[in-house]
């Protein structure tokens, strides 16, 4: 069993399991940090990102400054943000039998796998997966397509070159595979891929092995995958909660007796606490406002989101802000809230109860209502005329370079009336504030990660006591930043195995047992003798069937009957007769009684020697050795056939015949 | 006892011997008990046999093999005991009835002893009855000590208490006459009961069973505990050998029985001052026992009035042991180790001490709680530790943050066991608290602040936390010196402020009820305390923080409201109220803060706000503020007539406490102000009282103290009754014409209060005259109405009569109940 792993980012993982002649793919994270290296693009021309002064190396030399941009110390390029793509050169990815998918956030590289790879199996994953998966692609291809840029910058790329740039571009990685945003068209024939699953249902993968979504409480639909064959179970978690937000509670008890547990997606974030950083959002949102601000919320268009509005929900009122308006705007936020509403099956307990009463099972319906939450698929159009200050804007994209959320810091991040508040765990802040520096606005971060820390992890791994951990390396040291925080690494006996990108694993385990099937009539057939109590034995006569991965005892075919007629034979008639077979022996020679019996039977002159298998037996008047071993017994004399067989007739009085 | 109750008990005890009457309840027994008790107590046990013939009948009837319900065998066991208490009624029993009750012939050997109350009974019964010598006799003739013995080891815990309880009663008591008058007297000459009891205990001692051993420390520590005669001395002088060889063994045996006992020998009189030994056990026991264990034996040592100076020393530096641990883990200033770890004995690793999260929790939250005990006590180590105390306090808050970068491993397990703990949290920030009555090294004083800045900002500090980080800043900011000269805060504490100052806006905003409240609180207690402070108010009125406390007098959550009223009420005397006349608010006038609060007094749904409103205004009133003064009666009368209405009887009592200080305004008390305070602009000269009443009826004062007189509830009518008093004290000078007052109006007000005090109280008095109102009071039984107030409102079903009718009606031996209750 082997593990290739293509991305090196614990939370956006791609990785590939060959196990039991099946090649599985487990999620295809796309790592979008690689935007940050790139000039935002505003949708409302920005004069002062337009004027940003090229980039010229330490002896003047401005051969990239068109490709290039300085701002406040930092450079960027001035091209159309590009993606870091799993890598695609470790194994063969048109091999990949099925890819399976743990949430919509370790979905979007699917296109650039499916489309451009050769591959051509099936990807498995929830509905909700899928369809929120499909709003954050069209949501992305929706932004970048929607400012065209003419220029697309590649000879900063030139390993020469690059060796020159100032970091952190110098240490960009792997920067030759990135690649522009899919199309959405790529988009809908990747999604066409995809056959949906429910929690628990059981998929049967060519007969070797089965794969089982179970639930993983981090967002909707999102789930943890059990692969197992009849002898060997792997457990797949990625990106699982123990919070009780909206989805359905975490799955812990199936993940039990695993031989090798696969860990990834833990919080981004592991020294917040999520519920610390709601009450920081709220307190940081009503103060903002308050004094007549406006609160900027970068973030995606599902998950989180859908937690903040609801504690806003109970919030707002108390902290006297009723009269704000919360603008939420995004190409899907219009299908994000209403998907939300009507996958009720996967949600939490309480959210499901409240379908049957009946009500939504999410309160921003009621704010809708109330007009206090009012969704706009753009800035432009309706928008503007309802816009009104002081007010909150939810809107992406988190990374800051591309999405309505660009025009929004353009516009208030001169006043530090107006704050903008980071929730999103996926980019590091101060990188994304870069390219808006000097900057006058407030900025409070509040990651919100509600995926696993350290401690529900080591409840978790003591809870389902797997053989075998395997985990990116990040997870088996603390942070480079608090290297004494001891507590915020992977503590689990035997360590656990890691892995970096582009690593391969072989998994310690080896795989010692089939299952093999018995036709019903060939089990009627066999006369098991008990030969301890409670166990039986049968001699097993058989065909061996081996398809699909399914292995089957079948009756061996009966020997042909001369029937006399001219009738042509058949094919199957061809198999060799079997042999009419010997008993099997069983049990074991008792020496003292054997030479006993040798002398009844008027041998003698005997002589017991012990070796280390077992003993011989010297009867030396005859010239003959009899050898017992735990395995075997050998009579050897000289051509005396007689001998022979009066010897083997004795030996086998000790011994029971099946 | 009364002669109705005689009637009755008959009754009642032929109830009580029939198994077939269903029982009364344990409680029922239990306050026959009691009056039983007080009977006997004022009285002869005898002439109460004689006069009742049927208790003795009861006593008698138990006895028969029948199917009697164990409590009534229990009662009847302890009623006999505290009958025979009494030497010539023990005397009277002692044929018969008690070697029958208490001896091997009784319920002991019987199956009632299997009910735990009736063994229980029995151990009652012994110990009532044990008060004289004729006692001891029948005690040893009866065999009741070994049945005692055994008793100790009693599955319930209860009766195996109460067992160890009696044998130390009756050691004493054998010892009583014995051993008093020669305090010489060697336990070879003690009474055969005592060497008895005594050797039971050495066995004891002796056992290899921990629960044996542990019963036998109980009744030391009890024995040392309660009695302080010189035989106790005498006791353990023989049984400390074997105590000590307790210590040799491993794991000490009862460890927590044997750190009790120790301390109580150590806190006896008797047994302190001669020592025997006792400082040397005490000194091993610390040595030998593990850091848990030994934790409050070393409290226990330090509390000690008086004891040597090298012992004392000892117990601070086990019990400094882990804190120690945690300075060495974290590998701070060797200054501050020495000074912790000054005995130079063994340094325990982290390791040993704390080896696990949970033992590593638990041994600093105890630890942390014993030096809080220890600190304010005269007796505390001297010299007293501050600086490392606060240093390794500080290191633990900056552990549980993940602040503190150890480098050592063991600092590095130890963050790990604490990060995030929210008990060693509060425990550290109560001990933090605490340690504010010290002083300490400026550059320690800058840590401690920090590390409280640190807490009272982060996103991740609990609600309960925050509040003790909230209250430990308070303590440290009041202990922090004043500038000379200027009476303000010193500029480190400024500095401080002003970095908390923007915290405080976050917390109020919170979506945590609690950490807006606690927030509420602190700002209270720190304008109460600085609100003249120059640099403070520029401080507070530069920040959001009063604007917002005024926005959360709307809170949903109603402790919050209170806590806003509360601080507003503050804000508001000590002019800290933001009054903008900004373009926002065109008027340039807002909302006066004196009607918003009345708005909360008349309107908010909870008590809490409104209560909050009464204690403002009360205090208002008491100081003069500004709102209040300029129509004084105005608000008084305003006040108490929302107030009146009010469900909350706290409120109305609190309305009461307003009247007082306006009454006290208005009468002029014999004041002991100082002669710098400034006087109350209402506090008028002495007048004629006519005079000075009147503004009393013009606020319709009286009518409220009548109305609260015959309140539902009684403190509310026992705090008029008291005005009422204090008034007609005033008044009695008063010498106006007795005719004044015409005589249908002051006879139609008693009647209106009659019609009052029956419970109508619908008809309002209307303006009433100074004279008047005289006349009433006057005319009025108030001492009379604060005696029956004085009294439980329970007093007539107290009463030993309704007991009996109580229990006799259960059983519907009273014959009344035969009608349908519908």
């Amino acid at each position: 069993m082997k593990l290739y792993c293509l991305s090196g980012h614990p939370t956006l993982p791609c990785n590939v399991l060959k196990f039991k002649s099946t090649t599985i793919m487990l999620d295809c994270g796309l790592d979008m940090t690689s935007t940050l290296n790139f000039l935002p693009l505003p949708l409302v021309q920005s004069p002062r990102l337009s004027n940003l002064p090229g980039w010229s190396l330490k002896d003047g030399n401005a051969f990239l400054d068109k490709e290039l941009k300085e701002c406040s110390g930092h450079v960027f390029v001035d091209s159309v943000p590009e993606f870091c793509l799993p890598e695609t050169e470790l194994i063969d990815l048109s091999t990949v039998d099925v890819i399976l998918i743990s949430n919509y956030h370790c979905m979007m590289a699917l296109p650039y796998i499916t489309e451009h790879t050769g591959f051509t199996g099936t990807v498995y994953a929830t509905e909700p997966t899928v369809q929120i998966g499909r709003l954050l692609m069209e949501e992305l291809v929706n932004f970048i397509e929607r400012v065209p840029k003419a220029q697309s910058a590649s000879l900063w790329k030139n390993k020469d070159i690059q060796r020159l740039l100032p970091s952190p571009l110098k240490d960009a990685v792997e920067v030759s595979t990135w690649r522009r945003c899919y199309t959405m068209q790529e988009v809908n024939s990747a999604l066409s891929k995809i056959q949906l699953v429910g929690y628990s249902q059981k998929i049967e993968l060519f007969g070797a092995v089965q794969v089982t979504p179970l639930s993983s409480g981090y967002a909707l639909g999102s789930s943890n995958w059990i692969i197992q064959s009849h002898y060997e179970k792997v457990s797949y978690v990625s990106g699982s909660s123990l919070l009780t937000t909206h989805p359905q509670p975490m799955d812990q008890a199936s993940l039990k007796n695993s031989d090798v547990l696969v860990l990834t997606g833990l919080t981004q974030i592991p020294t917040a606490n999520p519920d610390g950083m709601v009450g920081e959002f709220c307190s940081n949102l009503a103060l903002t406002v308050r004094n007549g601000g406006n609160v900027l919320v970068p973030c995606y268009p599902s998950g989180v989101i859908y937690d903040l509005l609801e504690c806003l929900y109970q919030y707002i009122d108390s902290a006297g802000l009723s009269n704000i308006p919360f603008y939420f705007i995004s190409p899907v936020a219009n299908s994000s809230l209403e998907f939300s509403q009507i996958f009720a099956e996967w949600l939490c307990h309480n959210k499901q109860t409240k379908v049957y009463l009946p009500e939504p099972p999410f309160p921003h319906a009621e704010l809708i209502q109330t007009n206090k939450l009012k969704h706009y698929p753009s800035l432009h159009g309706d928008f503007s005329s309802d816009f009104r200050q002081p007010c909150v804007v939810f809107t992406g994209h988190p990374s800051l370079r591309f999405g309505d959320v660009v025009h929004f810091m353009e516009l208030w991040g001169k006043s530090s009336l107006n704050t903008v508040i980071f929730t999103e765990p996926d980019f590091s802040y101060l990188e994304a504030l870069a390219p808006y520096q000097p900057l006058a606005m407030k900025c409070i971060y509040c990651p919100i990660d509600t995926r696993l820390n350290f401690i529900q992890v080591s409840k978790l791994l003591k809870e389902v006591q797997p053989l075998h951990v395997v985990c990116p390396e990040q997870y088996t040291q603390p942070p480079p930043a608090q290297s004494h925080r001891m507590d915020l690494m992977i503590d689990c006996q035997p360590p656990a195995m890691s892995y970096r990108r582009a690593e391969v694993l072989a998994l310690p385990f080896k795989r010692r047992y089939e299952k093999i099937e018995i036709m019903p009539e060939l089990a009627d057939s066999l006369v098991p003798m008990e030969i301890k109590p409670g166990i039986s034995l049968a001699t097993v006569s058989a065909v061996l069937h081996t398809k699909d991965n399914k292995h089957v005892l079948q009756p061996p075919p009966r020997p042909t009957q001369p029937t006399g007629g001219k009738k042509r034979k058949r094919a199957s008639d061809d198999i060799p007769d079997c042999k009419v077979l010997k008993p099997l022996l069983s049990g074991s020679i008792p020496v003292e009684q054997f030479v006993q019996a040798l002398e009844k039977h008027g041998f003698s002159d005997i002589k017991v020697e012990d070796t280390a298998k077992g003993h011989i037996v010297l009867l030396q008047e005859a010239e003959t050795l009899i050898q017992i071993e735990e395995d075997s017994t050998h009579i050897i004399c000289d051509n005396d056939e007689m001998l022979r067989v009066r010897l083997r007739d004795l030996v086998l009085k000790f011994l029971q015949k099946f | 006892m009364d002669p109705e109750c005689s009637q009755l008990l008959p009754a009642l005890c032929s109830v009580l011997a029939d198994p077939r009457q269903p029982v009364a309840d344990d409680t029922c027994l239990e306050k026959l008990l009691d009056w039983f008790k007080t009977i006997t107590e004022a009285g002869s046990s005898l002439l109460l046999l004689q006069e009742n013939p049927c208790l003795l009948g009861l006593l008698c009837h138990v006895l028969k093999p029948q199917d009697l319900s164990p409590r009534v065998l229990a009662f009847s066991l302890r009623l006999a005991g505290m009958l025979a208490a009494q030497e010539d009624c023990f005397q009277y029993l002692q044929g018969e009835l008690l070697p029958r009750l208490f001896g091997e012939a009784g319920p002991l050997g019987g199956a009632a002893w299997t009910a735990p109350s009736v063994r229980s009974g029995w151990i009652q019964g012994l110990r009532s009855l044990a008060r004289h010598p004729s006692a001891l006799c029948f005690l040893a003739d009866c065999g009741a000590v070994d049945t005692i013995f055994s008793l100790q080891g009693d599955s319930s815990l209860f009766v195996a208490s109460a067992a160890g309880q009696l044998l130390v009663h009756i050691l004493g008591l054998s010892l009583q006459g014995a051993a008093e008058g020669h305090p010489g007297l060697q336990t070879g000459d003690w009474p055969v009961c005592a060497q008895k009891i005594v050797s039971h205990i050495e066995e004891s001692l002796r056992s290899a069973a921990t629960p044996q051993i542990t019963q036998a420390l109980n009744v030391l520590t009890t024995t040392f505990g309660h009695c302080h005669n010189p035989w106790t001395q005498v006791l353990w002088v023989r049984l400390s050998p074997l105590v000590a060889c307790l210590l040799e063994k491993d794991p000490v045996p009862a460890a927590h029985s044997l750190v009790d006992l120790l301390l109580s020998v150590a806190r006896s009189s008797v047994l302190s001052s001669s020592s025997c030994g006792l400082w040397e056990t005490l000194a091993q026991t610390l040595s030998h026992l593990s850091p848990t264990q030994a934790g409050p034996l070393a409290l226990g040592i330090l509390k000690l009035q008086e004891c040597p100076q090298a012992l004392r020393a000892q117990a601070f530096a086990v019990l400094l042991q882990p804190l120690t641990c945690v300075l060495e883990a974290t590998a701070q200033a060797p200054g501050l180790l020495d000074s912790l770890d000054g005995t130079g004995g063994a340094s325990v690793t982290v390791d040993t001490l704390l080896p696990s999260k949970a033992a590593c929790v638990g041994l600093l939250c105890r630890t942390l709680a014993h030096l809080e005990l220890l600190q304010p006590l005269p007796q505390r180590p001297s010299p007293w530790p501050q600086a490392p105390l606060l240093g390794a306090t500080v290191t633990i808050l900056r552990l549980c943050s993940g602040l503190a970068t150890p480098t050592s491993d063991a600092g590095g397990h130890l963050c790990a066991f604490l990060v995030g703990c929210v008990r060693v949290q509060r425990a550290a920030l109560d001990f933090l608290g605490t340690l504010s009555q010290g002083t300490g090294p400026r550059e320690l004083v800058t840590r401690v602040f920090a590390v409280l800045l640190e807490y009272l900002t982060s996103p991740d500090s609990s609600p309960t936390v925050l509040k003790k980080a909230f209250q430990a800043t308070f303590r440290w900011l009041q202990s922090s010196p004043e500038t000379p000269g200027c009476s303000d805060l010193d500029p480190h504490a400024q500095l401080f402020l002003r970095e908390l100052l923007p915290v405080l806006p976050k917390r109020l905003c919170s979506p945590c009820w609690e950490v807006r409240d606690s927030g509420l609180e602190f700002l209270t207690q720190m304008i109460g305390h600085w609100g003249g402070q120059a640099g403070f108010r520029r401080a507070l009125l530069a920040s959001e923080v009063p604007e917002l406390t005024e926005q959360l007098l709307r809170d949903p959550e109603s402790y919050v409201r209170a806590s806003a009223v509360a601080a507003m009420g503050q804000l508001s005397s000590q002019g800290l109220r933001v009054t903008p006349a900004s373009p926002e608010h065109p008027g340039g006038r807002q909302k006066s803060l004196l009607a918003e609060l009345l708005r909360i007094l008349s309107t908010d749904s909870e008590g809490f706000p409104r209560r909050a409103v009464m204690h403002v205004f009360t205090q208002w009133l008491r100081d003069g503020h500004a709102d209040v003064a300029g129509d004084t009666e105005r608000f008084v009368a305003r006040v108490l007539q929302v107030a009146s209405q009010d469900l909350d009887w706290e409120v109305r009592a609190q309305g009461l406490e307003l009247a007082l200080v306006f009454l006290e305004q208005t009468l002029g008390r014999p004041s002991s102000h100082c002669p710098y305070a400034v006087t109350p602009p209402v506090a008028a000269p002495p007048s004629p009282l006519a005079q000075a009443l009147r503004p009393l009826c013009r606020v319709q004062l009286f009518e409220f103290a009548f109305r609260a007189l015959f309140d539902c509830d009684r403190p509310v009518a026992q705090k008029s009754c008291d005005l009422l008093l204090f008034l007609r004290a005033q008044t009695a000078s008063y010498s106006g014409p007795q005719g004044s007052g015409s005589v249908p109006e002051v006879a139609s007000v008693e009647a209106a209060l009659q019609r009052w005090q029956a419970g109508d109280q619908g008809q309002p008095l209307g303006y009433l005259e100074p004279e008047v109102v005289v006349a009433v009071l006057r005319s009025m039984d108030l001492e009379g109405l604060r005696g029956v107030l004085a009294e439980s409102s329970d007093r007539v079903e107290k009463s030993p009569q309704s007991l009996l009718q109580d229990m006799l009606a259960t059983v519907g031996a009273l014959g009344e109940d035969e009608a349908d209750c519908y």
